[in-house]
Parts: structure tokens; C-alpha cells; sequence
């Protein structure tokens, strides 16, 4: 993507953010159960999505990658997949901080954050294993088979959470504590940040994928120095 | 139909290119001197010819066939820098295991029958971990001609081979070629080379500089070629 | 089928080599052990205690101890460059797979069928009630453990920190088939029934079985060819 593009996105990126934190600061009333501080929840909520989108992109650009043998795959893989990580860990900070100030605790086995945590693991190991493998061709083709098998797990994973939970019902991170239906102002600040957080993990991503490709010509042209 | 046709192959390690574009037809029956200085794409080449390594470019066609191909895989026999042996098994044992994946008829016979003429049948039961380097290397050479490849692919076969061994070899290698099967070898051992070899392939930094029949020149001045090429 | 008997003759090579030198099983079944004994100074357990958490402790000891068996499995393929003959050889990616596993998965039935008689009498567990299902959930779960560190070890195989990196990849994608295990034998160990609810986690030990299993045997084939 052509740099100034990319800027401008993420200038666009920005500035969308600023808006949405000035109108859930000063447009929208504090919830009735928890106060101020549900409006982390707009950031909580969103940033799921966007981890699991961008797993999600990590998978299907595997499987193009193990079809096609095109390198610009893997690259892709592995900028989505460092995304949706540093997404998942907001996701998870957020939790925590939500968690500490409503029930006092630190952390709680609610099924959103115990997947984020797992999910955490399957793809740190899948940056772990990348790092290990100097050929990048072999890289390449043991992380995209290594992230098709994380996105099935993670997908599994999450049901089987969900099962566990049916049958030991815990604390869980809803903005529906009140059980009524949401306020239509907040339920549309959701959509709004989703949006927001979207754009900004696309402008990332497309940063990440230039810095990789560029590493991938310097690393080639230190062998070629090499092989004279 | 060739033994072995390469056509316009290239692998890459990452962004460097470890052949480029090489062409080459070997008919079958032939004997091939693959040399090359080091790094120059030999055994990257032997790698794609045994099916473990796939080029990024170019077709790769043996005996007709892909190189992955069931049936090419049952053909071919290597030799390579490993002796491909399990330690904890006995010769016997090696022997017995890949003449069954290879689909070997009276595997046992036949296993004896090898191990007879490496002169390894008094130890047939030992485990190979107890074998001495020569018998190790005298093994391999069985379990790589254990099935009658019609394609061997041999990466710097005689280097640091006992005398023995280097007999056994040799036998092999003559009888093999007498029923018509075709050797590709790596080899930095010129002479010994240039006495089976019908034609001779030079890579240099993954192209192929020369394919051709065996030159005279090369009987009494084994680095000629490399000269020539400005690979000396 | 030529990809069932390639299986079985690359299932008997790793089970042949390593019945013969047991390095591998004797330190998993010592390290099973040992783990169970050492838990009964970590938490002094009433019986009561030891029934609700005996799934628990009893996969998380099957898993680790399989690390040391997985571990092996394609390493030991790297000595002598056999590997390399083995992927020449006519045998398929995907028999060579299965085959392992297979291996692997009999040994570590071998060192489940070990440890649990030394952690009914250890702990005085019942378990006479449902026999066969407890082998159901063993034959399932080990099969999963298996299937996903066989692929894994397959991946790691030419790498520095391989046995570092082995078991941090494959816990976390086992947590769904190992929540499964546990639960059902939690309660088939306890002398249970298994109630109606909890059925659904056979489904999920199969459905993660069938998923994964065929995963693997489409994808390794890739991972083993450069």
C-alpha cells in the first residue's frame, strides 16, 4: 500500500478514535449498575472481534499460502496474526482492569477471557516457531500449517468453553448486568469503535507487512553477500 | 523416455536462488559426474531428484514421471552423507524394514543375499551401533541397492570410504549399470569419477555452466573443466 | 491399501526400536509416578477431594509424561539423516504420520495402563463401575494428545529448542480434548455414571479426533518435503 494512503488511513484511524472517546466521555450518561467505568467495555467488547478477524485472515492467508506459494501469504499471516495478538492482550488488560474495579478481583474464569488467554498461548508459540526457523521458505510453510491448526483450535476451544460454562456458571463481562436491553447511544458507540479499532488494525497490519517484506529483501541480499 | 528431465528448475532459499533455470536431460543407462565447487547447488539438485525438495520453477520429470510419484519414489535408490541406518536395530533388521517399504519381493532372500555380499551376514543379527565405520558404510550401500533402483542418486559416495567399502561400492555401482540403471553422482574425486562416468554436469552458484559426454581432457587433468569455466 | 500397510510397518519400526532400548517409556512411566506421589505431599487429600480432582491430575500427568514419548518421535529420525530416507522412500508423508502415531500412542497407553493402577491403590479410587467406558475415554483423548504432538513433532523437528518448544505448542491446542478427558474421568474414576450433560464431551473428544486426524494427515506431507 502506498505510503501516503496508509498515512492517511491512519490519520483517518485517529481521528475516528478521538471522536468516539470524546462522545462516550461527554455524549453518553454513565450505565446505571456500574458507573463510569462500563465505557472501558467499548473498548473491551470490539477488540474480540478484531483479534479474532484478524486470526481469522491468519488462517485463510495459510491456506492461500500452502495453495499458491505466493510469499506475500505469509506475510500477511504473520502481520494479522501479531495484530490480533496485541488485540487479544488490550482485550485482556481491559477485562482485568473492568473486572478489578466491579468485583475486585484481578482475574475471573469468564469464558471470553479464559479463550483470549489460550488463544494468547497458541499464537505466541506460533511467533515462538517463526522465530526458530532460519530458511524462510521452510518458515513460511511450518507456520502456515501451525496456523491453520491454531484457528481450529481456537474455533474448538471456544466451544468447548462455552460447554464447560453451561455447566459451571461463573462471573461473566456484560454490559447486560442489568438484564434489560441495551441504550441504543450505546449500542451504536459499540458499532463506532468497532469500526474505529477495525481501520486502525488494517492501517497496522498493512505497516507490518511493509517492514516484513523489506526484512525478507535485506535478509536475501545478506546471503547473496555471503554466496560472493 | 529419459531417466532424468529437468526442465528450466529453480530453488530458492528464501530470495536466493539456490539453482537457476537449469535445464537437463539424462538418458537412461548413463552415468553422471556431478561436480561443482561447494554451495554451487549440488546436493540441492540431488535433493529435488530423491522427492525431498520441491523447486519453486521448472518441471521435474523421472522416468516419466513426478518425482513424488509413488512409483518414481520405488525406483530410485540414495546414497547420501547420512548412512540412513537406525542404530537400535540389527542389519538384518534395516535391511528387512526398507526392502518392505519398498515393496521388495522375498524380502528376506534378498536382504541375505546383500548382506552376504557385503560381507556382513556372520553380524546379520548385531545392531548396527556396534558396527565398525566400514560396516556401517558397507550396509548403507546395501539398503540403497537393496530394491534395484532403476535411478541412484549418490552424493559424494566414495569420500572417506575404507578400501573395502570402496570395493563393495564399485561392485555395486557395475552391476547396477550392467542391468541398465542409471547413477547421477556428487563427487569431489575426480579420477575415480571420471573412470565410470559417461557424461559430466559442472553447476557454478545454481547454474549449469556444462552438460556434456565425458571430456578427454579430464582423464589427466581431472580440474580442467573447472578452468575452463572459471570455477578453479 | 498400501497407506495402511506402510502405516503398520513404520508403526512397528518405532515400537521395535523403542521397546528394545525403553529410554523414552522408562522415563515417562518413572515421571508419571513420581508426579503422582509427589501430589499427595502437595495437597493432603481426602478421599472426597482426591474423587472430585482425579481427571485433573491424572491427564495433566498422562500429558506431560507424553511430551517425553512425542518428543522422540521424529527426533529420532534425525540421527544418520534416516529421515531423509524415509521421505525418499515410497512411504507417503501421511503413512509416515500415521504410522507414529500409532507408535505413540501405544506407548502411551502403555504408561496410562501403568499409572493408573498405582494411583487407585495411592489413592483408593473405585472404578470397577464403568470399565469400558474409561478405556473409551483413554483410546480417545490419548489418540488426540497424540495426534497433535506427532504433527507438532514433525514441525520442530530440525529446530535448536526443540524440546523446549515442543510441549509450549502443543498444550494450549489440546486444552479442549484434555477438558473432555478430564471430566469424564473424573467422574468414571470417582465409580460415577456419566449423566446426561456430560455426554456431549464424547462428541467433542470424537469431533476434535476426526478434525484434527484429518488435518494432519492432509498438511504433514507438506511440512515433510522442503
Amino acid at each position: 500500500m502506498r505510503e501516503k494512503t496508509l498515512f492517511a488511513l491512519g490519520v483517518l484511524a485517529a481521528i475516528w478514535l478521538v471522536r468516539n472517546l470524546y462522545v462516550m466521555f461527554l455524549g453518553l450518561p454513565d450505565e446505571a449498575d456500574q458507573g463510569a467505568i462500563y465505557r472501558i467495555l467499548f473498548f473491551h467488547v470490539p477488540s474480540w472481534f478484531v483479534c479474532f478477524t484478524g486470526y481469522f485472515l491468519a488462517g485463510a492467508a495459510s491456506v492461500l499460502y500452502l495453495a499458491r506459494k505466493n510469499p506475500v501469504y505469509d506475510v500477511l499471516a504473520v502481520s494479522t496474526v501479531e495484530v490480533g495478538l496485541a488485540f487479544t492482550l488490550i482485550g485482556l488488560a481491559t477485562g482485568s482492569i473492568w473486572a478489578r474495579i466491579i468485583w475486585g478481583i484481578w482475574w475471573t474464569w469468564d469464558a471470553r477471557l479464559t479463550w483470549a488467554l489460550i488463544t494468547c498461548l497458541i499464537y505466541a508459540g506460533y511467533l515462538m516457531l517463526r522465530n526458530a526457523i532460519d530458511d524462510p521458505t521452510t518458515r513460511a510453510k511450518n507456520s502456515a500449517v501451525l496456523c491453520i491448526f491454531a484457528f481450529t483450535s481456537v474455533v474448538i476451544t471456544y466451544k468447548a468453553i462455552d460447554w464447560w460454562r453451561t455447566q459451571h456458571p461463573g462471573a461473566v463481562l456484560s454490559f447486560r448486568t442489568g438484564g434489560g436491553a441495551m441504550d441504543p447511544g450505546m449500542e451504536s458507540m459499540l458499532y463506532q469503535n468497532f469500526g474505529a479499532l477495525l481501520l486502525l488494525a488494517a492501517v497496522l497490519v498493512a505497516v507490518r507487512m511493509r517492514q516484513e517484506q523489506m526484512r525478507r529483501e535485506v535478509e536475501s541480499m545478506r546471503r547473496y553477500a555471503h554466496a560472493i | 523416455m529419459s531417466a532424468v528431465a529437468l526442465d528450466r528448475v529453480s530453488k530458492y532459499y528464501g530470495d536466493y536462488p539456490a539453482l537457476r533455470a537449469v535445464t537437463l536431460d539424462l538418458g537412461q543407462g548413463e552415468c553422471l559426474a556431478l561436480l561443482g565447487r561447494n554451495g554451487a547447488g549440488k546436493t540441492t539438485l540431488l535433493k529435488i531428484l530423491a522427492g525431498l525438495s520441491r523447486p519453486q520453477e521448472g518441471e521435474v520429470r523421472i522416468l516419466g514421471r513426478d518425482a513424488r510419484h509413488r512409483a518414481t519414489r520405488a525406483a530410485v535408490g540414495m546414497l547420501g552423507h547420512g548412512i540412513g541406518l537406525y542404530e537400535e536395530l540389527s542389519a538384518l533388521e534395516n535391511l528387512l524394514l526398507f526392502g518392505r517399504l519398498y515393496g521388495v519381493q522375498d524380502v528376506s532372500q534378498r536382504a541375505r543375499e546383500w548382506l552376504a555380499l557385503t560381507s556382513l551376514d556372520r553380524v546379520e543379527h548385531s545392531l548396527v551401533r556396534e558396527f565398525s565405520r566400514g560396516m556401517r558404510q558397507r550396509l548403507a550401500v546395501a539398503r540403497a541397492f537393496l530394491h534395484e533402483p532403476a535411478l541412484l542418486l549418490l552424493d559424494e559416495p566414495f569420500t572417506s570410504l575404507d578400501d573395502r567399502s570402496i570395493q563393495v561400492l564399485q561392485q555395486a555401482l557395475r552391476n547396477a549399470r550392467s542391468r541398465g540403471a542409471t547413477v547421477i553422482m556428487i563427487t569431489h574425486q575426480i579420477r575415480e569419477a571420471m573412470e565410470m562416468a559417461t557424461r559430466v554436469a559442472l553447476l557454478g552458484r545454481g547454474k549449469l555452466l556444462y552438460h556434456g559426454p565425458s571430456p578427454k581432457e579430464m582423464q589427466e587433468d581431472p580440474g580442467w573443466l573447472y578452468r575452463i569455466h572459471g570455477e578453479a | 491399501m498400501h497407506f495402511l500397510r506402510s502405516s503398520l510397518i513404520v508403526a512397528g519400526k518405532d515400537l521395535r526400536s523403542e521397546l528394545r532400548t525403553k529410554e523414552s517409556l522408562n522415563a515417562a512411566i518413572s515421571f508419571a509416578i513420581v508426579i503422582l506421589v509427589l501430589f499427595s505431599f502437595a495437597v493432603d487429600p481426602s478421599a472426597e477431594q482426591t474423587r472430585e480432582i482425579a481427571g485433573g491430575l491424572l491427564w495433566l500427568v498422562f500429558a506431560f509424561a507424553g511430551a517425553l514419548i512425542l518428543n522422540r518421535s521424529f527426533a529420532r529420525e534425525t540421527a544418520n539423516d534416516c529421515l531423509d530416507v524415509l521421505v525418499a522412500s515410497p512411504v507417503s508423508g501421511a503413512a509416515l504420520f500415521f504410522g507414529k502415531a500409532l507408535a505413540n500412542w501405544s506407548l502411551l497407553i502403555i504408561v496410562e495402563l501403568v499409572s493408573l493402577p498405582v494411583f487407585g491403590l495411592l489413592y483408593n479410587m473405585n472404578w470397577a463401575r464403568s470399565p469400558l467406558l474409561l478405556a473409551a475415554v483413554l483410546v480417545l483423548a490419548t489418540w488426540a494428545v497424540t495426534v497433535i504432538g506427532t504433527v507438532f513433532s514433525a514441525l520442530t523437528v530440525n529446530l535448536r529448542l526443540r524440546e523446549l518448544m515442543l510441549p509450549v505448542l502443543i498444550y494450549p491446542m489440546m486444552i479442549p480434548a484434555l477438558m473432555a478427558a478430564m471430566r469424564l474421568t473424573t467422574l468414571l474414576v470417582g465409580g460415577e455414571a456419566v449423566p446426561a450433560e456430560d455426554w456431549i464431551w464424547f462428541r467433542l473428544l470424537i469431533g476434535f479426533d476426526i478434525i484434527f486426524t484429518s488435518l494432519a494427515l492432509a498438511l504433514v506431507e507438506v511440512v515433510l518435503v522442503g
